[in-house]
């Protein structure tokens, strides 16, 4: 296996592709290349292939059936087909339940769909970025199409009680329907004992390619296509299969559900320890999140009065590879909305820094960025006008105070 | 991962000039905390001569902030109050090999706090109007604000006007769903349905040239010729220095040269060239060739 130069921690953006899953799918792209619909031999070697791949998947979710597995392009797809069938299917019912820390897959739709006159509700978070059941017990009635809850958030790892809410949600007759790209793998998932009505997952979060996703739909649901055409996915998904990357997929599942006990012993080990380490090393930072229920390869850090993408450039310097909720990062002008939801002040928020493992990553490369970091820190704090000789200048947002701010 | 030059990484990873300097009698204090960018500025003028004896700086902010903080420090040294306040946010860029659209702001921010800087040590009050937005147009880095504010002064009412004003959404086109709701928006202000049924032409026309190359010289001469009495009332004006292909070379003067807008009028000159000529022109301070000659020269 070629060796991946540097240390990659960034595995919540995206994952490599594990080489026997390459393997896996090479052959679907030359001597396999018949279309999984035709009749011939060709076509059908392919079709079984994907038959098997969907029952890979199958398990990994214990969904019920396997007819409950439709492929789709990404998670994205997978969040706007469930959130529009949801409203074509029912469109009597005009409102929306979602959190405020939702991925952008999710929130910009709603953000779209509120300007075509849906309501959408957003439930709040507190300071470690929990929902408040009450509160949203109180938005379930006739008049909600749908409630979209992430399994996991994707910033801080921050584990939502789904099964719960699946269960208040069916209990008033609403559609419940997972962002679950993050915990797939990660957490065990048994959707046939819930009464979570549609998920979503993404396959480049689990070593399969970019490109693949998949939306389970339990049985029974009503369900109106995103993209209506030939009959592949049973007429829920139109358009030919995506064939090689859906055996890859169904490789990656079946090697997650493989490797969940070591995600959860030896790959939360060194997040612990590189939490651990930092905390340890390096003044006025902390964890952000639930750290009491969360994924086990997420640590998120924020570094008090110093910018994210300036943290970024100089790990990358040094070959460590991580992400940030910086507004520089992405090009807007507001950090994460994750953590702002969470109340964390400006000056944190713009500093916060993500570790995102996976299985690849190892104990020595946590020694080499736990050495990496305060240096780092200290020398962005020594160009940062709210940082004295030695901590934090006394009041900083005042006694730096900017003429517009 | 942005597209940063050499010289921004250089000086984001060996900042010159960083921290206050001592004794210093100016200080500048801009930025904005939410979006993650602050920076002070501290001077340290010889009263005799009003010459920039030393300058530092402290940045909270990303990668190019902090080089276009240090890339300021640099430029100031050595130069007189007025001859520091004639650089330009697009002289920083320059001085940087250039920043990504998402990232002018940082050098914008250099600037301002320069300002901030020389009224402290002068003792007078520094204010500032700025107020940015998210960006909207990529191509030619229009940020939100800029767009609503001009949609309202002007009346406009499609994406065509705001491309004619504001040369937002000239170019790849991807950001006219965004000029759309702020059109939407401020037509609803006003009472007024918006209609966006008419297409939209590019910045760009792509016509071939039908004059001679004298009758075109003399055609770019006058439309600036009609331009300099706007100027001259803003106490500015502009000369043509040269043509080359479609590269028209200018030297701003007086109140323009170095004035924070000079970008945005020498954008509004080029827009002006383009539509009288109904073909892409650049305008250009003429500096600028003398710059790349010389390095052209010192290459060789």
């Amino acid at each position: 296996m070629a060796e991946v130069e540097g240390i990659y921690l960034d595995n919540n953006a995206t994952t490599m592709v594990d080489p026997a899953i390459v393997q896996e799918m090479l052959p679907y792209f030359t001597e396999q290349f018949g279309n999984p619909s035709s009749m011939h031999n060709f076509g059908n070697k392919v079709g079984l292939a994907v038959k098997k791949a969907r029952k890979q998947v199958q398990d990994l979710l214990g969904a019920e059936f396997d007819s409950e597995i439709i492929f789709t392009s990404c998670g994205t797809e997978s969040d706007s087909t469930a959130i529009l069938s949801a409203l074509k299917a029912q469109p009597e019912r005009k409102e929306i339940i979602t959190t405020v820390v939702e991925h952008p897959a999710i929130l910009s739709l709603c953000e779209y769909l509120e300007k075509e006159g849906y309501k959408i509700h957003k439930l709040h978070v507190d300071e470690k970025g929990r929902l408040d059941l009450e509160e949203y017990e109180e938005l379930l009635d006739e008049k909600v199409a749908i409630v979209s809850v992430m399994w996991a958030n994707n910033e801080t790892g921050t584990i939502f009680p789904v099964e719960k809410m699946a269960e208040m949600a069916n209990a008033k007759g609403v559609m419940f329907h997972t962002d679950a790209v993050q915990a797939v793998g990660k957490i065990p998932i048994d959707l046939k004992n819930s009464k979570i009505d549609m998920l979503s997952l993404s396959g480049h979060k689990l070593h399969a390619p970019k490109g693949i996703g998949v939306l389970y739909l339990r049985r029974g649901v009503r369900f109106r296509p995103l993209l209506r055409g030939g009959h592949q996915e049973r007429g829920r998904r139109a358009g030919t299969e995506n064939a090689a990357s859906i055996v890859a997929l169904g490789k990656a599942t079946e090697l997650a559900g493989e490797h969940m006990p070591f995600e959860n012993t030896t790959v939360k080990a060194m997040r612990d320890r590189l939490e651990q380490g930092i905390l340890a090393a390096v003044p006025n930072c902390f964890v952000t999140g639930d750290t009491e229920n969360r994924l086990p390869n997420t640590a998120n850090i924020a570094f008090e009065y110093i910018e994210g993408e300036a943290i970024l450039m100089l790990l990358n310097k040094m070959g460590i590879a991580a992400s940030s909720g910086s507004a520089c990062t992405s090009g807007s002008l507001e950090p994460s909305h994750v953590m702002r939801a969470m109340g964390i002040p400006y000056t944190a928020a713009h500093g916060t820094i993500r570790f995102s493992f996976s299985r690849y990553n190892t104990m020595e490369e946590v020694e080499k960025v736990i050495e990496a970091v305060p240096p780092i820190v200290a020398k962005l704090r020594k160009l940062s006008p709210y940082w004295g000789e030695n901590g934090p200048v006394a009041e900083p947002e005042k006694a730096f105070a900017p003429v517009y701010a | 991962m942005w597209d940063y030059s050499e010289t921004v990484k250089e000086h984001f990873y060996n900042p010159r000039n960083a921290g206050a300097v001592e004794d210093a009698n100016g200080v500048g204090d801009v930025g904005s905390i939410s979006c993650g960018d602050a920076l002070r500025l501290t001077l340290k003028v010889d009263p005799e001569n009003d010459v920039i004896l030393d300058a530092g700086f402290q940045t909270f902010g990303c990668g190019s902030a902090i080089a276009s903080s240090s890339a300021l420090t640099e430029m100031v040294k050595g130069k007189t109050l007025d001859e520091a306040l004639k650089i330009s946010n697009q002289d920083i860029a320059e001085f940087l090999g250039g920043l990504p659209p998402e990232k002018m702001h940082c050098s914008v921010m250099g600037r301002e706090a320069l300002q901030a800087a020389i009224a402290n040590y002068r003792g007078e009050e520094w204010v500032d109007d700025h107020e940015e937005g998210a960006l909207v147009c990529k191509c030619f880095a229009i940020d939100a604000v800029m767009i609503e504010d001009t949609v309202r002064e002007n009346s406009l009412s499609t994406v065509q006007d705001v491309i004619n004003y504001t040369k937002a959404g000239g170019g790849c086109s991807s950001c006219h769903e965004a000029i759309e709701e702020i059109l939407t928006k401020v037509l609803a202000e006003r009472g007024e349905q918006p209609d966006f049924s008419q297409p939209t032409e590019q910045v760009v026309p792509e016509k071939p040239y039908a004059m001679t190359n004298l009758q075109r010289i003399r055609r770019i001469e006058m439309i600036i010729e009609s331009i300099r009495p706007q100027l001259q009332r803003d106490k500015g004006d502009v000369e043509l220095v040269d043509v080359e292909g479609n590269t028209v070379y200018v030297n701003m003067t007086g109140a323009c040269a170095g004035c924070q807008l000079e970008m945005q009028t020498l954008g509004g000159i080029q827009q002006r060239l383009m539509e009288d000529l109904g073909e892409f022109i650049r305008v250009v301070p003429a500096k600028m060739r003398e710059q790349a000659q010389l390095a052209q020269i010192q290459g060789a």
